[in-house]
């Protein structure tokens, strides 16, 4: 291997960890404040890709039907429980967060589609579509279990991976889709050719890394949402609602996938399951970060963005493997520490 | 009319009541005491009555049945608790953990930037550590950010769980003398504590817990003087 060949693999080694970065970092928000290890969260990022290329060729997305059904059966399940505590004036504000506004979005596609619509307006519509899905997910699956252990979270977060690529074939069918690049820019950096793209998903990742840390440090609601994850009985005894700052995490959260769906919909082919290895590299990354530090996570996934690259050129046929092999020594020094942080704890 | 109206509440966890048909009230502008040994169910009471635990009886605060709100409802309403166990944000400075005392204001900006200047000349010590870690604080000044945050929400009925718990001497007097000056502002306290002496020298009203039931009950002077508590609760002089 030359030097050239080093930088290049290189810098799509980054690129492919700057996308890695963002939905890992969507994981880390979305267990601080909810303790759940949310599986299916690159399904959101492939559900993206599959609804932008679906607008791009004038079609109807399968995400429109798919946020239906969730945000029928969210409705209803917020409606038995409202009816068991006679909370009916309820009602009105239910149906508006679960029924109205996730179809807002849905309903806008389904009367525009076929007709051309501009590249960043497709992207807002594509992110705008893909939001509802996982609060409405934590409604119906996650909040009636929301004091369970968390591995009894995890064993149900598998379980609606395996429900979710079930209703992304039914709503996707399987072909893979590739979308149209966002530039065409190619620059010429030292004798190196560097697409527009790759730079484009980097300056994305950084400006969204760096959006999450002003809100998370400058606003109340971020400092809210920190506070859940910290202390929820603390955060309930300030007035702060578990369940409200759950649902801002996974927006956010969807937010971040939903924005790397986008990036990597022009260089990956997207199938209607490739959220499932998306987002298990980007769980590599969060649990380097052990699953709180949102820096080491994107660290972490970074690392495994080159770890990636580099072994696809000396073993492309052991890609996967090596990047997995990897968790094994990171879990175990990382089940070291964890058990110095929990003496930590402990002694508060 | 009570502010806060305690009924005939029990409480289990599972099968054993840790608290059996305790009835009391608190008027507005109050400073009402409920001493007992460690273990006749005060905690209990107190998480009942903020709606962490699950409870039968009646209960209202302000007139509202306390079945219909939530913790956070409460809160919102001006019924704070302040735990036995502090639950600060450890991992967030101590300005931050004040802030967030006042999330149920937040749309009240300004208002909530006036009681965060107003803890602060409260507790200059808070002032001196706004931007450390709230899990760096000594017992007394975590005590005091507890209490600061509790103050943030500007509650009509705060609730204090052995706020002088673990502190020493010196600081138990500045907590209690604290607690007294809350009166001045109209904020009406239920006091749960061990150190009884200094609890009745406080409040105006007491009640005595023993094992999940009310024992005795009168103004805080009478209690004092009380052969029975004393005995008990005051080393028996
Ligand atoms: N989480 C719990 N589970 C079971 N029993 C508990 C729990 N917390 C307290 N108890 C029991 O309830 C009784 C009252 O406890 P508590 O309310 O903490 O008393 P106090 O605050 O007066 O010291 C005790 O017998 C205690 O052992
Ligand atoms: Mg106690």
């Amino acid at each position: 291997m030359n030097g050239e060949i080093a930088a290049i693999l290189a810098m799509d080694g980054i690129a492919s960890g700057a996308i890695y970065v963002l939905i890992g970092l969507g994981l880390v928000l979305i267990f601080a404040v909810t303790r759940v290890i949310f599986v299916p969260f690159g399904d959101i990022a492939a559900f993206t890709a599959l609804s932008l290329a679906s607008l791009e060729t004038g079609g109807r997305p399968g995400t429109v039907g798919l946020v239906a059904v969730l945000a029928v059966l969210a409705t209803a399940v917020e409606a038995i429980a409202l009816a068991r505590n006679r909370a009916f004036h309820r009602l009105p504000r239910a149906l508006l967060f679960y029924l109205v506004l996730p179809l807002i979005p849905a309903a806008a596609v389904w009367f525009a589609a076929g007709t051309t619509l501009s590249m960043p307006l497709r992207i807002v519509l594509s992110l705008a579509l893909v939001l509802p899905i996982a609060p409405l997910l934590d409604r119906i699956v996650f909040r009636p279990i929301a004091d369970a252990s968390v591995l009894l979270l995890l064993t149900v977060a598998v379980a609606l991976h395996f429900a979710l690529s079930g209703l992304g074939l039914m709503f996707f069918g399987p072909e893979g889709v590739r979308t149209k690049p966002l530039t065409d820019a190619v620059f010429d950096v030292a004798g190196l050719i560097v697409n527009g793209q790759m730079l484009l998903i980097l300056a994305a990742s950084i400006v969204f890394c760096g959006l999450l840390f002003l809100y998370f440090e400058f606003t109340i609601q971020g400092k809210a949402l920190r506070a859940t994850a910290v202390n929820r009985v603390g955060a309930r005894l300030v007035g702060i609602r578990p369940t409200s700052t759950g649902t801002i995490a996974y927006l956010l959260a969807s937010l971040l996938a939903g924005i790397s769906g986008v990036l990597i919909a022009p260089v990956t082919t997207i199938f209607y399951d490739s959220g499932f290895l998306l987002g298990l590299k980007a769980f590599v990354g969060a649990i380097i970060g052990a699953m709180v530090s949102y820096p080491v996570t994107a660290l972490g996934a970074v690392m495994v963005g080159l770890l990636e690259s580099f072994t696809s050129f000396w073993l492309s046929a052991y890609k996967e493997v090596l990047v997995f092999s990897l968790l094994i020594p990171v879990l175990l020094w990382r089940s070291l520490s964890f058990a110095g942080t929990e003496e930590e704890e402990a002694e508060e | 009319m009570a502010l806060l109206s305690i009924d005939q509440v029990s409480v289990a966890y599972d099968k054993v009541e840790a608290v059996r048909g305790v009835s009391l009230a608190i008027e507005p502008g109050q400073i009402v005491t409920v001493i007992g040994p460690n273990g006749a169910g005060k905690t209990t009471l107190l998480g009942a009555a903020i709606g962490l635990l699950p409870w039968r009886g009646r209960m209202s605060f302000d007139g509202i049945d306390l079945r219909r709100l939530d913790v956070e409802a409460r809160i919102e309403r001006g019924f704070c608790l302040v735990p036995e166990t502090r639950e600060l944000f450890g991992d967030l400075s101590v300005s931050d953990n004040l802030l967030l005392g006042g999330y149920s204001r937040r749309r009240d900006s300004a208002g909530v930037k006036r009681s965060l200047a107003d803890v602060y000349g409260r507790f200059p010590r808070l002032s001196e550590r706004r931007n450390q870690k709230a899990s760096t604080l000594s017992g007394g000044e975590r005590q005091m950010l507890a209490l600061g945050r509790a103050l943030m929400a500007k509650p009509r009925l705060l609730m204090l769980d052995e706020p002088s718990l673990g502190l020493a001497p010196i600081i138990v007097r500045e907590v209690f003398r604290i607690i007294a000056s809350l009166r001045e502002l109209g904020v009406s306290i239920l006091l749960v504590e061990q150190n009884a002496r200094a609890a009745l020298e406080t409040a105006d009203f007491g009640y005595v817990l023993e094992t999940g039931e009310i024992v005795h009950s009168g103004a805080a002077a009478d209690l004092m003087h009380d052969p029975r508590v004393t005995a008990s609760y005051l080393g028996g002089h």
